[in-house]
């Protein structure tokens, strides 16, 4: 049996998308198995990162034409540089209003304590 | 002066790869709002070292190699803690120094800690930094400072 470089690549594309498929998921059942707020940021993270990475790849093997796949690159740099940003604004909005994460085991009480003083002072007198 | 110019090789490129256009009508106009948004630019004064950093642009590639390498070791981390669950994980909150002496180079630093899954920087106030992380060794590893002095060598 003789491979071409169409099917290689076909298969390499297929397998790329596979992946980032996978890697989305993870991401999403991430959200809902982590404890707390910043630990499921986390796990966004994977989706925005790697996972957008390979699908993206996989579509950029999908197709011939060089502009697309400029484009597609673009898309790809996009995202690398936005999402940081847009994490970072999220988790600093959590933090000063006053969300503390949850900690290791020895400190979860701890903390807890912490949120319901802050969520007093929050409280309207 | 310069970074006029490279805005404007930015810009034209952008526009051209985006349209792929190459009648005479549609480069003209290319060309008028390019240069229009040059002048938006300027009158709002965001033309400077920090929008247009050339002085970097040949030390990062192999810094974002370097990056895309950390990524993907920190994506299968997180990965794999996704599906072996909650006690795999040992979330830790720290503050840490930063080296850098420029304000782009602060930004390079808490950006690159927050894309790598496992690490998100919540606050930068001076040269301390505020990182959450999904595991105690990612923060061991952020204090050992290697991405540290990545970014620093950056900006000399």
């Amino acid at each position: 049996m003789t491979l071409d470089i169409n099917t290689i690549v076909e298969i390499l594309s297929g397998f790329c998308l596979l992946i980032g498929s996978f890697l989305c998921i993870s991401g999403g059942v991430g959200i809902l198995r982590f404890p707390d707020f910043y630990t499921r940021m986390h796990a966004v993270g994977v989706t925005d990162t790697l996972a957008a990475g390979m699908i993206l790849v996989g579509l950029m093997l999908q197709n011939p034409d060089a502009l697309v796949v400029i484009k597609l690159l673009m898309i790809l740099v996009m995202t690398l540089f936005i999402n940081p940003t847009a994490s970072h604004a999220l988790a600093k909005a959590a933090f000063h209003n006053g969300l503390m994460p949850v900690l290791d085991d020895t400190e979860i009480l701890n903390s807890k304590e912490r949120n319901k003083t802050t969520d007093n002072d929050l409280e309207p007198k | 002066m310069r970074h006029t110019l490279t805005l404007f090789l930015t810009l034209a490129a952008f526009w051209m790869l985006n349209s792929g256009h190459t009648s005479v009508l549609m480069l003209s106009l290319g060309t008028i709002s390019v240069v229009f948004v040059l002048y938006i630019a300027h009158r709002i004064d965001v033309v400077d070292h920090e929008s247009q950093p050339i002085h970097l642009s040949y030390k990062l590639p192999g810094y974002f190699l370097w990056l895309l390498k950390e990524l993907l070791l920190a994506n299968i981390a997180v990965v794999k803690s996704i599906w072996l669950g909650k006690n795999f994980i040992s979330p830790a909150f720290t503050t840490i120094k930063a080296t850098q002496k420029t304000d782009i180079g602060k930004v390079i630093y808490a950006n690159s800690i927050t894309i790598t899954p496992g690490t998100v920087t919540v606050d930068l106030v001076g040269d301390r930094l505020t990182v959450h992380a999904l595991f105690q060794e990612n923060l061991d590893i952020l204090k050992a400072g290697e991405m540290d002095r990545r970014v620093s060598r950056l900006e000399n």
